[in-house]
This record gives structure tokens, sequence and C-alpha cells, in this order.
């Protein structure tokens, strides 16, 4: 039933952060501040572990495919499919449920914990919107940085392969370029778009409902970072059966 | 004026405030004592429909709080201000944009306008040289103070302080309890506090409700609340050895006139 009652009270929270518009002046400022928090913020780590993960994936093909009759041009294709459809989009975004989930929650809940959202509301501002609302705009450019990791991957994949002799930079190239659908490009902002909204609201929730003091808001944190990434996990499964089944 | 007729709350079965009626005065200081524990908090809540209350009434100068209606209740909580045990103040922001928030947030007045305005607050709570730092650089008192100038910035008809001397020195806390009494006679504020500091009661008590287990027990004023045979009273004021021996002087003194 507590379940039940969570989902419940997590949709209130939506509905309210789209009721009650802070004034518009604050609410820029908020969101740029956001972006810069979340987005820019967290450009590096998505770099360095997109370069890393492509690198990974183009090295471990290149070892598994030992048969001199597959195509040289595997290592690139294998590659590309595994960063564009899956490494960059789900697994950055469960780092990024980490870095920027933990970060979300731990903000909000010490705002909770030190009654900064008491006086948000004893001064008549729908705090929901005001905390909340800017986090669900500036992630609307979390597709950007899902982009920088597929170039990224991509680039540390042909660099792993070329460089280390697994492939040539022909051979890479054609795979990047074999059986292209645009389609795949769509999925993977679709699932973008899904896992930046729940990345701003899930991390949101836990740091608006917490109750206690700051241990509670580091258990808050690690509940959030539990959450969120189940349910970026979650609605991978659901939309892949979906759109690619 | 505040007017709070027969409410209750309760938590989980567990009333915590018991059909409690109560009219706080304007330009007055009226101070909600009781032991940790007795329901001051969770009644100031009731009172800024930060809780809802189960039963009973709020009235602000006549006109009934609904907390369901949202204009009225966006209206009304423009004219309240409201200090907070720990401050309450935005870690993100310095003390100028602190102090700023509210003007921002509702008024349509220009950036010098507000920055003007903010400075007249910061004068008026005695504060120098902190425009520019942010809350974890300031001392308790310095927050407090700050927490007050930004209640009063747009200039309130209701302000609320819970336990706003609460983690400082007994000087530094006069002093805070004297200028939120002098702010509530200057501006005509309805002041509601909550505290169970004897030197607050004594100090700024105006009006003081007593509260035992969420139960409004007794009512008077601070010259009052002194005299009282009361045991529950006498029990709570004379918790001290400072203030019984206070209250053996005044015996002493009385018997030998």
């Amino acid at each position: 039933m507590k379940f039940f009652f969570h989902i419940g009270r997590y949709f209130l929270m939506i509905k309210y952060t789209f009721t009650k518009f802070t004034k518009w002046s604050v609410l820029k400022k908020l969101i740029f501040q956001e972006i810069d928090d979340l987005i820019i913020g967290s450009i590096g780590i998505v770099a360095f572990m997109s370069f890393l993960i492509g690198g990974v994936v183009a090295i471990q093909t290149a070892l598994a495919i030992e048969n001199p009759l597959l195509p040289g041009n595997l290592i690139g294709f294998a590659t590309r499919q595994s960063v564009v459809l899956e490494f960059a989009p789900t697994l950055i975004s469960i780092i990024m449920a980490g870095k920027v989930g933990s970060f979300i929650t731990s903000s909000i809940g010490t705002m909770r914990v030190t009654e900064q959202i008491d006086a948000l509301e004893v001064m008549g501002i729908n705090s929901f919107n005001y905390l909340i609302f800017p986090k669900i705009i500036s992630l609307l450019l979390y597709p950007f940085l899902i982009t920088l990791a597929m170039f990224l991957g991509i680039l540390g994949g042909y660099i792993a392969s070329v460089y280390a002799g697994f492939s040539t930079s022909f051979d890479f190239i054609q795979g990047i370029q074999l059986d292209f659908k645009v389609f795949h490009i769509i999925y993977t902002y679709i699932k973008t778009i899904l896992f930046a909204f729940v990345l701003a609201t899930i991390p949101s929730y836990h740091g608006f409902f917490m109750k206690g003091g700051a241990l509670e808001v580091g258990k808050a944190s690690n509940v959030s970072f539990v959450w969120t990434s189940s349910v970026i996990i979650i609605i991978n499964f659901i939309v892949t059966q979906l759109l690619l089944a | 004026m505040i007017t709070v007729n027969k409410i209750s709350k309760s938590f989980d079965d567990v009333k915590i405030i018991n059909d409690v009626s109560a009219v706080f005065d304007k330009g007055k200081t009226n101070l909600i004592i009781g032991q940790s524990g007795s329901g001051k908090t969770v009644l100031m809540k009731c009172l800024l429909g930060l809780l809802d209350i189960d039963n009973g009434e709020i009235l602000y100068d006549g006109k009934k709080f609904d907390k369901d209606n949202i204009s009225t209740i966006s209206n009304l909580r423009k004219k309240i201000g409201m200090v907070f045990q720990g401050s309450a103040l935005f870690d993100s922001m310095n003390v100028l944009d602190n102090i700023i928030f509210p003007l921002r947030m509702f008024s349509d007045k220009t950036d010098s306008e507000m920055i003007s305005r903010a400075k007249e607050v910061i004068k008026r709570v005695d504060l120098k040289d902190v425009d520019s730092k942010f809350p974890s650089e300031i001392s308790g008192g310095m927050k407090k103070r700050v927490a007050i100038a930004r209640a009063i910035v747009l200039n309130p008809k209701y302000l609320f302080c819970d336990e706003p001397n609460s983690g400082l020195d007994p000087k530094t806390a006069i002093i805070i309890d004297k200028l939120i009494q002098e702010i509530t006679v200057e501006y005509g504020i309805t002041t509601v506090i909550n505290t169970h500091d004897m030197n607050s009661v004594m100090e700024i008590g105006d009006k003081i409700i007593f509260l035992v287990e969420g139960k409004k027990i007794w009512e008077g004023t601070n010259q009052e609340i002194l005299n009282t045979d009361d045991k529950m009273i006498n029990d709570f004021v004379y918790s001290s050895e400072l203030f019984k021996k206070v209250k053996l002087t005044q015996k002493k003194s009385t018997d030998l006139s």
C-alpha cells in the first residue's frame, strides 16, 4: 500500500510543479543556474566516461571476433550500435542518477531540513514550482549531453581499435556508416527525454518529502539513486520493447 | 489580530493540539509558551497553514483562513513574515539577496528600489557590513537579524517567530527579543512568538498563552504569570534556580513590607 501512496504523491508533486508559476524574472535565473549545475557541470564526467566506454566496447568486440571471415567493419558497426542504442543513453543516465540525482536530492533535502522550503511556503511561493520546474526545464538540454556521449563514445572506439591495431580507420568508419537507421537515433532521443524527466523528478521527490536531519539527507540521496536508476532501467525495457521489438 | 476558535490537530490518532482558542492582539508580542512537546510549533504551523487543522477555525482580522482558497491564501501569506528557529536563510544567496527575495517575488519595484528598501531594513535591525556575506559566514545572532529583516521587508501585518532566541547567548537573546518587540510596536504588527525561554517571557510577554499537552491552560501577561498560584505554571516558570531565587527575594520583600 505504501508503494501506491508514494506513486500517488509523486504524481501530485508533478501536478503542483506545473501550477501557480513563480515570477518569470526569478524563474529565468533559476533555470540558467540549474543548466549550469546539472548540464554544464556534468560535461566533464560524461565526456570521460563515454570516451573510455566506447574504447572498451571496441576492444572487447575486436577480441571476441576471432573468425577471419567476419568483415573488418564489424568493430565499427558493433561500437556504433552499442554506444548509440544503450551505452550513451542508458549507462550515462545511470551515472547521472548518481551525480545529478544525488545533488538534487541532497540540495532539496537540506532545504527541507533547514526549513528553507517552509520559508518559501510561508511566503506564499509554490515551492514545487520554484524548486522542481527549473530542474525539469534545464534537463530538456539533456539530449545535448547524450549527443556528446554518443560522439565521444564512437571516437573512443575509433581511437582504441585503430591505434591498438584491431581495425583500420577505413573499416571502422565504414562500420559506423553500415546499415544506419535514423529511427535508432529517434528511439535514443525518446529514451533520453524520458530519462531526463525521471532524473529531474524522482530525486526531487525524495528530497522534498524527506524527514529527519543531516543523516536522513544522506539516506534519501541513497534511496533516490536506487529508485532513479531502477526506473531508468524499467523505462528502458518498456521503450525498447515498444519501439524496437 | 488573529483569532483561533477551538482548533485541534492530531497525528496518527494522537491529539497534539486539543480544542485551543485564543486571540493574538495587534501591536503586541503574543507568546505561546510551554514545555518541549507541548504543541507550540504545531500550533504555529497550523496558524500558518503549513499543517491542516482537523477542526475549528482561524481568523485573520476577522477573515477565515481557508487553506483551499488559493488566491486568498496567497494574498494573506504576502502579509505574513516568519522568523524560523534556525533562521531558514537561503544558503545559495548572500544576505542582501536573502532580504530582497520577498521583494523580488512579490513587488514590482526596480532593482535600485529593492536594494534601497533592503538597506533600510538592514539598518533597522542594526546589521553592518554583511550585505555580501553568505549565511554560513555570519554568526547565529546576525542570522536572526537577517531573518527578521527578511520577514519585515514587505511590511507584514503578522509576524511569526519560532523560538527566535534559541541557540543564542542570553545577552544577544534579549537584544533579539527587544528588537522584535520594537518592530511589533513600530509597524503595528500582530506578533506571535513560540518560546520556552523565561527571559523572553519576562522581557517581551505582552500576552502569554500557556500550553500543556496541546491544551491551553492559562492566559495572561508577564506580570500575571509571576503571581499566579497555578502549580503547573509555577513548576514551569520557576524550574530554574535563578527564577526560584527571584521569587524568594520577592516573597521576602513582600513579607518585610
